[in-house]
């Protein structure tokens, strides 16, 4: 990746200088080095500006604030990121004139947890060559391979093509793509009776401190307001109420988002306390594939998602209670 | 602080019998707001409507609650009555505790519980309620018909009578529809051709109807008075407005091996065809699958033989948008595929036939001219067997559960006309039971029993197998309790009907609702037989339910005449609970725009103050005029930023709230 980070730099430094965009926006090293953090960037600390496998950070949510500032910014998207970026540029969120994309490319982000439960721990300064990780730690150099720390995310990757972007850094050295099935938990979930499924979420859900990172986060969580937040709307009042609370936070978030989430699987990424937020959307994309036909939010920038759009082979709401169609 | 008065109704027994009505009104009187609870017999009534204008008055009401039927059936008198007292009309709530509630319990400790629930969600709707004010909407004094057969031909023709443009949208060639296929008709037996073809002339001629054949309904927009309708008038690839009717390209095409639809497939026509002779209009279409022209690029014959260049290969399909104010469903019905019924043998035997393909058999302008002929060695049939019920009042997957009404008859017709024509037949008949409920048909069919000889068993058929050109029928006698055998020349299966393929998308492009089998609902079973739900959509013929061509002739007349009483206001009260929009919340994602069914959301760029910071912000705006309050974007909206006038989330969440709290 540090070629990338290289053609990366060289790239923005060319279109700065020749007046295409204003600034960038990509990541710097955060307090750790695994912790990279997203950053704007100008001419003059463009020199901070990191690329490697610890930049999950998802990019497009911030470009909602990026493109309502005067000139253009340069966007760096890793693939599955441009699946965000679509779905804001049809929800209008985003001002498409006002960015410019990069489109870069992505191997894989490294999750840490996994990384620690290796026994990468301690991790001081971290060096990658190809698909190993050669990390400095406070108990010596450890090493390890990037394919067995990756995020669950990434074993289900979209594959290594920008759904969106004005100019691509080429990929010199592709991956091969990893082929996870990313319905498998939600099917085992479906075949849990109602008991034990409540049981599950009830213990996941229970760990929430409602700290709003996963919303925070969300790409799809692009409200100006939300309702949470919406005294006047009655919603976080009426959750607080029931004694479990973020059963209805993270039940209503997922509505929210039904058929606009791109399955970037940020809510998952950022949650301190672990709790597999993704597979509440991925229940709601197998529906939706399954009663409309196979759809990716985001795959392009201006189609009605299947939850706003109405075509004459929907399927009948009878079905979808296991009626007959 | 609202001043609430309840009003419990026992609806005579309807409601009383399974909710004790008092108790009701007993435990709504500590609600928050209220200030009288009462119960009467029939609060619908003059009396009832009385009580509850008085106690507006002495009480200084500012709002009502009837606990009664449902809103669908009352809610407007009781605005009315409520608006006559002075009050608001929309400060009127309907808790609804006989649909909802009373019908459905058989405990009156369950009923009454229930009804106590749905008054206080009422009850607390109520107390955030805000007088509304309706406004007008114009009418477009057109209507569309869709269907030509006869429902549709006689509803144009009633409401171009009266005055008003009608256009008929047919997807087949040439008006007429499955009248036009039939022989003769009960239970006077003239012939149908002769009592259609003139009305389907008036239809064609009238100054005030529009037809528009081989095309079909393709979008459909608006509301009641202001309906856009997008049609797809399918390329002829004849001219109508050169082409004389002259026939001579169906002459000289040589390509003349296409299934005549209109024969049901018992004899071929030409590539370039019109139906059938009396045809309206008599223009032929080119059936692009059988014509040489289209498969080859080749031949043309039909171009060059027109001695007016009415041909033309190269045109296309044309979409005409037109503004109706009533929309009119005239689909009609098709026989139910036999495919299925595996025991008749249909696919396999081409003398076991549907009772269409017979009249056609019998038709004098049929393939074989009206001489009854069977189809696989065109010799006269001796014996014939008809079988009722094939696929009716059936519960199994491949038949319908319901009667189809019209087959009793039209049997009884077939087996007197075959007496008549051919004395020296043997005819049978088996059947569950012989309906004939309408004005001289019991007579009918009575005088095919006594008066020509036709042998009616009551009994199933089990069995119909072919041997060297006889058909041997297995059949049951649950008279005698005996098993028959006939060896027969013909079987004639009454086939259950359904309703035509196209009634479904075009239900859902009307959002107008339909039964598990695909007939169209009516807005109430017995009250408001020829309306749909869907304000300014109406039903007219066997897309409603099955019927013979007396009942249709009628329903036609009643949806025409409640189409003349729509198109006849020259402005329409509008619905005032529509959305809107609250700018400071609204993202501008266009989830609303996307579902709304009526086009009545329209995003704008606009300044916004929010809070100090002022920017430019692309927000949805609502136009009330369009709005028909169906609420859907308030559930689409993320940030709750759409409300509805009259429903509120508010509003719901403290029914919702009122419910959950016992």
């Amino acid at each position: 990746m540090q070629a990338v980070e290289k053609a990366i730099k060289e790239k923005a430094r060319a279109l700065l200088a020749d007046g295409t965009v204003d600034r960038v926006l990509g990541w710097e090293k955060g307090e750790y080095c695994y912790d990279n953090t997203p950053a704007v960037f100008t001419a003059e600390n463009l020199g901070n500006l990191v690329y490697n496998s610890f930049c999950g950070a998802n990019l497009s949510k911030y470009l909602i604030a990026e493109s309502k500032k005067e000139g253009r910014v340069l966007a760096l998207l890793k693939p599955c990121d441009t699946y965000s970026f679509n779905q804001l540029v049809k929800e209008h969120r985003i001002d498409r004139e006002k960015v410019y994309v990069l489109g870069i490319p992505c191997h894989g982000i490294a999750d840490v947890e996994k990384l620690n439960v290796k026994g990468v721990k301690g991790i001081e300064r971290i060096a990658e060559d190809g698909g190993t990780l050669t990390a400095q730690t406070l108990y010596g150099e450890k090493t390890c391979e990037i394919n067995d720390v990756l995020l669950e995310r990434c074993m289900a990757c979209k594959g290594p093509e920008h759904m969106a972007a004005d100019d691509v850094i080429e990929d010199t050295a592709p991956v091969e793509l990893r082929k996870h099935d990313r319905f498998g938990m939600v099917e085992k979930l479906e075949q849990m009776t109602p008991d034990e499924r409540f049981e599950f979420w009830r213990s996941e859900l229970s760990k929430c401190i409602r700290c709003n990172a996963c919303r925070n986060v969300c790409p799809a969580c692009s409200c100006l307001k939300c309702v949470f937040d919406n005294d006047a709307s009655g919603v976080a009042a009426k959750a607080n109420v029931d004694t479990f609370e973020e059963n209805m936070f993270h039940i209503i978030r997922a509505f929210h988002v039904a058929g606009r989430c791109t399955d970037c699987g940020e809510c998952s990424r950022v949650c301190p306390q672990g709790i597999p937020l993704h597979l509440l959307n991925r229940k709601f994309i197998q529906d939706i594939n399954k009663n409309y036909g196979e759809y990716q939010a985001g795959a392009d920038d201006s189609s009605a998602w299947p939850l706003v759009d109405y075509t004459q082979e929907d399927v009948e709401p009878g079905a979808i209670e296991g009626g007959k169609n | 602080m609202q001043r609430i008065g309840v009003f419990v109704c026992w609806c005579g027994s309807n409601i009383a019998a399974t909710v004790d009505v008092s108790a009701v009104a007993e435990a709504v009187k500590s609600e928050p707001g209220v200030v009288l609870a009462t119960d009467y017999q029939y609060m619908c009534s003059e009396v009832g409507q009385a009580k509850i204008k008085d106690a507006i008055k002495e009480h200084g009401l500012t709002g009502v609650v009837i606990c009664s039927c449902s809103p669908r059936m009352h809610e407007a008198t009781f605005r009315k009555t409520a608006a006559a007292a002075g009050l608001n009309p929309y400060m009127v709530e309907i808790a609804n505790i006989r649909e909802q509630c009373s019908w459905i319990h058989k405990e009156k400790d369950e009923g009454t519980e229930k009804a106590i629930i749905l008054a206080k969600a009422a009850i607390a709707k109520l107390n955030l309620n805000a007088p509304l004010t309706a406004g007008e909407s114009p009418v477009t004094k057109r209507a569309l018909v869709i269907g030509g057969g006869i429902a549709g031909i006689q509803t144009a023709l009633d409401i171009a009578d009266a005055g008003y443009e009608v256009d008929i949208v047919e997807k087949s060639p040439t008006i007429g529809g499955k009248m036009a296929q039939l022989d003769k008709t009960f239970p006077t037996l003239d012939c149908a051709a002769c009592i259609l073809t003139p009305k389907m002339v008036d239809a064609a001629q009238h100054e005030k109807i529009h037809l528009y054949t081989y095309s079909e309904v393709e979008k459909v927009s608006g509301f009641v008075g202001n309906f856009t309708v997008d049609i797809r008038k399918k390329a002829r690839n004849v001219k109508e407005d050169l082409c004389t009717g002259c026939g001579v390209c169906m002459e000289k095409c040589p390509s003349k091996k296409a299934k005549s639809e209109f024969n049901m497939g018992l004899n071929t026509r030409s590539a370039v065809y019109v139906p059938f002779a009396q045809a309206v209009p008599n223009v032929p279409v080119i059936d692009h699958d059988a014509c040489i022209h289209y498969k080859t690029g080749k031949c043309g014959l039909c171009e060059k033989s027109c001695p007016s260049n009415a041909i033309d290969f190269e045109q296309q399909d044309e979409i005409i948008t037109r503004e109706y104010g009533a929309i009119i469903a005239a689909t009609g019905f098709n026989p139910i595929p036999m495919d299925d019924f595996d025991e008749y043998g249909y696919s396999q035997n081409p003398d076991v036939v549907t009772s269409l393909e017979f009249e056609r058999l019998m038709n004098a302008a049929g393939p074989t001219k009206g001489v009854l002929l069977r189809p696989s060695d065109g010799k006269h049939p001796k014996t014939l067997v008809f079988v009722q019920c094939v696929g009716s009042r059936d519960t199994t997957e491949c038949g319908k559960p319901y009667c189809s009404k019209i087959c009793c008859m039209y049997t009884a017709k077939h087996a007197m006309l075959v007496r008549e024509k051919y004395p020296d037949t043997e005819v049978y008949v088996f059947y569950i039971d012989v309906r004939t409920p309408g004005k001289n048909f019991d007579e009918f069919q009575r005088r095919a029993v006594e008066q020509y000889g036709v042998n009616y068993v009551k009994g199933m058929v089990g069995k119909v197998a072919e041997e060297d050109g006889v058909l041997h029928v297995q059949a049951s006698d649950l008279i005698s309790g005996t098993q028959m055998h006939i060896d027969a020349d013909m079987v004639v299966l009454a086939a259950a009907i359904e309703p035509d393929k196209s009634a479904r998308p075009l239900a859902t492009m009307l959002t107008a609702s339909m039964d598990t089998n695909d007939f169209f609902t009516e807005a109430h079973p017995k009250l408001r037989p020829v309306e749909s739900p869907t304000a300014g959509v109406f039903l007219s013929g066997i897309c409603q339910g099955p019927k013979d061509i007396p009942e249709t002739v009628a329903q036609a007349g009643a949806a025409a005449s409640k189409v003349i009483g729509l198109l006849a206001k020259d402005k329409l009260t509008c619905n005032p609970c529509v959305a809107g929009s609250d700018e400071l919340l609204c993202n501008g994602c266009s989830a609303c725009q996307n579902v709304c069914p009526y086009g009545a959301i329209e995003y704008v760029e606009k300044e916004i103050n929010d809070h100090g910071v002022r920017e430019m912000r692309r927000v949805a705006e609502v136009n009330e005029a369009v709005c028909q309050g169906c609420g859907a974007c308030t559930v689409t909206c993320p940030s709750g930023a759409m409300d509805l006038k009259g429903f509120t989330n508010k509003q719901i969440m403290a029914e919702v709230d009122a419910i959950c709290r016992n």
